[in-house]
Order: structure tokens, then sequence, then C-alpha cells
């Protein structure tokens, strides 16, 4: 069962919602909505899920909607309509009361720019969502001394934030949010405030935590490649709708519109794609029913100057060149294996394309792609340069 | 011929209204205003009695050490405080000074308590700020003097209508400062607030007031100020301390008395602005 279940979540700005209601649910356009009666659609019917344990990255660009709507999660902005589901419960319907319980216990919340509060120091900051649950002194001292050590900030439990740099502020940040041993964890643009080393650094480091608290985590983010490095599912929001929702392959190889393809484009393919989406099927021969000659008619039909031999159960043997295969015949050789080369470059098939180039570059045939020392693909040069280029093909060829 | 057409109407008896309307408060609360005054008398009597009761000379040492340790440890300011209140103690005004400062010192403390809990009405509710917001600027504009009359009517003359007035006089500056500094308070940290599940009680005085302390207290600052000036003017109504020299000086035309008393408000007054502004800045570092 999904923790959070958000059904037709919509906010739209404005004194007269139920009019913009009503046209948006007619079909016009936030734009045109806008024109007609001044209101401003924040989020537009967003439904989507989140498994416990999920990274899930809502992105999309500069008033797409998805600071609005991360914070109709908590309702720190009243839905205009729509439900959103917490274990159950229905969290646009509770009394303010119960909302404070959710909010103390389930949800916790990181901010872009940090939010910590200057008066007090690192230490108090962490322990705030305690103190405000009346958890008594010591216990809570203990959790955010612990929370704070998790993040390395052990040592600066009596600074004041102030005194410590962006990215260390971030951590407090982050303490003060896992110190309540939140269910869920809301991070609104985290990183974003963060100059890219420092940032990099602090993804490595949620995905490092995340390894130990398989805590579920709705991480909104401008950056694609920084959604494509946390999330486990990406929802991509234009305009307050969700207009595609799926892992980062899916997004990257089949973009619902021309929205997400365009936001693709930028991505440097070469450190997403892996060596499985753009290997081709091999031709290959079978080196226990096969000889010289059959390998020299399979490389004539298909137009190829080596073949790559396996066995019956598909395990990679090495490869025979035409030239090899020619010689072979006119010497009337019969077994394959004399003239089987066995130096077959050959890469893994969760390999990045960033990593094949080198292989690629130094090779003179194709490069092998394994799984298990079984052969299930190649890549050519043109594939490599096909991919980058961005071309949706590839797709198709990874599926076997 | 134009004139006629502003004649239409006969003059409106405001001035009258207002007096029926002060006379009708007088009589109806006296049964407030009269245990009210007798009161305030008798504790800010006791307040002078206890401040005048306490040697010059230990007064003024231990104003010098607070000064020299609010101030980080410099002797400008202890020094100034030596001097100056050796110089109203040398001119025969230490009495009238002790009458003073608890009238300011009583109605800050007053405009504190009721200016605060205003402030933050105000910065919570936008039909409250714009309902206060023109009573402030109506108390502020309206010339000093005039709060002495009803002052007067409520409760005679002496010492409580000097604060009363003062109190309507000075408090505007607190209440503004502690409505804009809970406003200014970033939304995120706000938001923050709100996202770990404080109730309102919580925010206010965990994240709301602690991060307007500063405005807040340069407001409190303006407060006492304006009682100040108040307080001196309150003297045309029987208010005693320093002002009361400058009236009667004024009223024989003596210069040189006139000054003296001036100077001693004036050391008094620089005195107290470095004690509650430095009281501000204190805070901020800590």
């Amino acid at each position: 069962m999904p923790i959070i279940e958000v059904k037709n979540l919509t906010k739209i700005f404005g004194k007269n919602p139920a009019q913009a209601l009503k046209l948006l649910d007619e079909g016009f356009s936030k734009h045109e909505i806008l024109q007609k009666t001044g209101h401003t659609v924040g989020v537009n019917r967003a439904s989507f899920s989140v498994e416990a344990g999920e990274i899930f990255v809502i992105m999309g660009l500069s008033g797409s909607g998805k600071s609005t709507l991360i914070r109709l999660l908590n309702r720190l902005i009243e839905p205009t309509k729509g439900s959103i589901f917490i274990d159950g419960d229905n969290l646009s319907k509770m009394d303010k009361k119960s909302l404070r319980e959710v909010r103390r216990k389930k949800i916790s919340m990181v901010f872009q720019r940090f939010a910590l509060f200057p008066h007090r120091t690192v230490l108090e900051n962490a322990e705030f969502g305690l103190e405000i649950q009346k958890v008594p002194k010591e216990e809570r001292r203990e959790k955010a001394i612990k929370a704070l050590e998790m993040v390395g900030l052990g040592q600066y439990l009596e600074q004041k934030p102030n005194q410590l740099s962006g990215g260390m502020q971030q951590r407090v940040g982050l303490a003060r949010a896992l110190a309540n041993d939140p269910e869920v964890l809301l991070m609104d643009e985290a990183f974003s405030a963060l100059d890219p080393l420092i940032r990099k650094e602090m993804q490595d480091e949620l995905l490092d935590l995340q390894g130990t608290m398989k805590k579920t985590i709705i991480f909104i983010t401008h950056d694609l490649d920084e959604a494509l490095r946390l999330g486990d599912r990406i929802a991509l929001m234009k305009d307050g709708s969700i207009v595609q929702i799926g892992t980062p392959e899916e997004i990257l190889m089949n973009p619902a519109n021309d929205y997400v393809e365009k936001f693709v484009e930028d991505v440097d393919r070469s450190k997403i794609l892996t060596a499985q989406h753009i290997m081709k099927r091999p031709e290959t021969i079978n080196i226990e029913k096969h000889g010289p000659r059959v390998a020299l008619e399979r490389m004539r039909e298909e137009g190829i100057s080596t073949i790559f031999v396996v066995d019956s159960k598909r395990n990679l043997k090495g490869y025979v060149t035409a030239d090899d295969a020619s010689e072979a015949r006119k010497k009337d050789v019969r077994d394959i294996e004399e003239i089987l080369r066995t130096n077959v470059p050959k890469v893994e098939k969760d390999t990045p394309m960033y990593d094949i180039f080198t292989v690629i570059h130094d090779s003179p045939i194709p490069v092998a792609v394994v799984e298990k020392e079984k052969l299930i693909g190649i890549i050519v040069r043109g594939s490599v340069i096909a991919a980058l280029a961005g071309e949706s093909e590839v797709s198709t060829n990874s599926a076997e | 011929m134009l004139n006629n057409v502003l004649d239409f109407v006969p003059k409106i008896p405001v001035a009258e209204k207002i007096k029926q309307f002060t006379d009708w408060v007088t009589n109806s609360f006296s049964f407030l205003f009269d245990p009210l005054k007798k009161y305030f008398e008798d504790l800010m009597e006791y307040v002078a009695d206890l401040l005048g009761a306490v040697p010059p000379v230990l007064v003024i040492l231990i104003v010098a050490v607070i000064a020299f340790f609010i101030s980080g440890k410099r002797f400008g300011l202890p020094a100034f405080s030596i001097v100056g209140l050796w110089f109203i103690y040398n001119q025969e005004l230490w009495d009238h000074l002790i009458n003073t400062f608890t009238l300011v010192l009583i109605a800050s403390l007053l405009s504190v308590i009721i200016g605060i809990p205003i402030g933050i009405l105000m910065s919570k509710s936008r039909t409250a700020e714009a309902m206060i917001t023109p009573i402030l600027d109506f108390m502020q504009t309206m010339p000093a003097f005039v709060y002495l009359i009803p002052a007067v009517a409520f409760f005679g003359i002496g010492m409580v209508p000097g604060v009363f007035a003062s109190l309507i006089f000075a408090t505007p500056p607190t209440v503004r400062f502690t409505n804009l500094g809970i406003r200014q308070v970033p939304k995120e940290l706000i938001e923050a607030s709100d996202a770990f599940g404080s109730t309102a009680v919580q925010k206010l005085f965990k994240v709301e007031l602690p991060m307007a302390r500063a405005t807040i207290m340069a407001g409190i600052n303006q407060t006492v100020m304006l009682a100040l000036s108040m307080v001196v003017i309150a003297s045309m109504i029987g208010a005693p301390g320093l002002g009361r020299n400058v009236l009667s000086a004024l009223q024989r035309a003596q210069i040189g008395p006139g000054f003296v008393a001036g100077i001693g408000i004036v050391i008094l007054a620089i005195i107290i602005d470095r004690f509650t502004q430095s009281m501000n800045k204190k805070h901020d570092h800590v």
C-alpha cells in the first residue's frame, strides 16, 4: 500500500476559486483561466502515489507549481480541492489538531533556504521538532545529537547557524527533520541553494542515509541531473499539472510529450545511459555447431567483418574475423577454435556509456555487452553516437 | 455669495460634544478612575521613595558599573554617567531627577505591557491592523498638550494624569514596531515552525517574538524617549520632576535655572537612550 496517495489535488490562488475550478473542469488552460478570472492555477488535479521507502522526485521549472504541490502535502498551503492520504488517513479533511499531530510525527520538511532559526544553536535547531512535541529535555537532546551525528555535525552543537557554511547549514536542516524520526521527508529544492560540488556531495550523502534509513522522501528540484541521480521515480510538472511520472529511464527514453522531450534534451546522456540502452542484437555463431564456413557466410550476409562466437548457453567464447575465416576455408580448417580470438572487448550491461567511450575507442571491433559472461548485445560506434544525439530508437534495441 | 454656500451648515458643536463625552466618561467611570488614581499614586510614591532612599553616590556608582558592562567594557558611557549624574546632584536637582525617572519608568513599563500585546494582535489580523493603524496615527499626531486636558478630567492633577498622558503619547512606537517585527519574520521560518507542528502560541514565543526582538527593542527605546518628553510636558498638570523646574523658569523668564533643568533632562535622556539601545545590541550577539 502506498504511504502517500494524492488524488486530483488542486490549488487555485484567488478570492473565488469555485469559478476557476469550473473552468478548469471545462478544460481551459492555466493561461486562459488567469485571463478570464484573474485566478492563478497553482496545481492542477495532480494525482500520484508514493510507496514507502521510495525517493519520489517532483521536477519542473520555476512556476510549474512544484513548490506549491509539496506545500499542499503538509497543508502549509490549503488545497482548493482533492485529497491527500497518508497511511490511509485523509490529511485534507483533518482538523487542526490532527494535522499538527501528523506534522509532528509523520512528515518533516527541509527547506530550500534552510530556514534555520538564527537565534538558536545548531543543537537547539535540531531539537526544535521534539521541543514542540514537549519531549523531555534529556531525551530530545539525545535524539537531536544522534541526528546531527548522522549528518556529520556532531562537533558543531553549540554554534549558531550563521557560523556554518551553506552545506553545513542544510545538514542542520536535514538533522532537524530527521530528529523527529518521521515517515516522510519533504525536501523542497533542498540542495538548490548550494554550489555544485557541495550539492553533489549532499546528494551522495542523502542516498547513503537513505540506504540505512529507508524513509519515504519527496524531493522537489528544477535540476534534471539531480532528479535522475536521486529519484526512484520522477514526476514532471508543467503549468501546475503532472505531465509524466516514471522511472528516470522511462522519462529519458519515452518522453510523454514535447515538453518532457525538451527538458530531457539537455541532459548529459552519457551519464545516464548504460550499455544495455544502446546495444544492438549481436550476430553470433555457435562454437559447438558452426565452422569457419558458416562464420564467413553469416558475415557476408550481414555485411560485417567480425562475428561473435558463443556456446549453446550463449556464453561468450570470442570472435572470428572475416580474414581469418577466409584463410581457414582456403586451408580447409574445420575447427572454429583454431581461428578463435578471445581478447574480446567487453562491458557489463549496466556500464554507463561514459565508461564505454574509452573501451570502444581502442577497439577495432564492436564491444560485447555481457551479463554474467552471457553475450546479450554488442555496441558499435554508430549506436554510441546515435544515443548521444538523443535518438529515441535506441530504446527499442534494449528490449532483449 | 460663495461664502453662503459654505455657511449652509451652521457650526457643528464638535467641541461641545467632546466635552459632553468626556464629562460623561469622567462621571460614569469615576468608580474606576478614583481607585486607579489612588493605587497608582501610592505605587509611584513608593517607587520614588525607594529610589530616593538610595544614597546618590551609590546610584551613580551602580549606573556607572552597569554602563561599563552594557557598553562592551568601554569607558565613554560610564564616564558620562558619572559626570552627568554628579552635575545633576551638584545643581540640587537630584530629587526632581528621581521623580522624573519614576514617571518615565512607570509610564514606559505600562506602555510596553499594553503595547506589545496590541502589536501582536495587529500582526496576526489584517482587520486589527487596519483598525488600529489610524488610531495610532491620531495618537501620535495630536499635539501632546491636548492629552493633558482629559488626563486632568479623569485623574485630577499630579503624577497619575502625567502617566496617563504619556501612556497615550508614548505607546504607539512599541505597538508599531512589535507589529512590524513580527510581520518581518522570514516566511520560511514561519513555514518551518508550522511544518514541525507548532501551535500558534509555540510559534509566537519560540520563533516570532525572538526573531522580532531587535525591532521590538527599537520600538521600546522610542517609547521610553517619548515618555520622557511627555513627562516633562506633564509638569504643566502638576507632575513633579525636572519638567516642573523648566516650567517655573519659563513662567518667571529665568533663563539660567531653565537651562540647568533642561540640561538635566538631556543627561537623563542620553543615559536612558544608551541603556535601552545597548540592551538591544547585547541580545543581538548572544
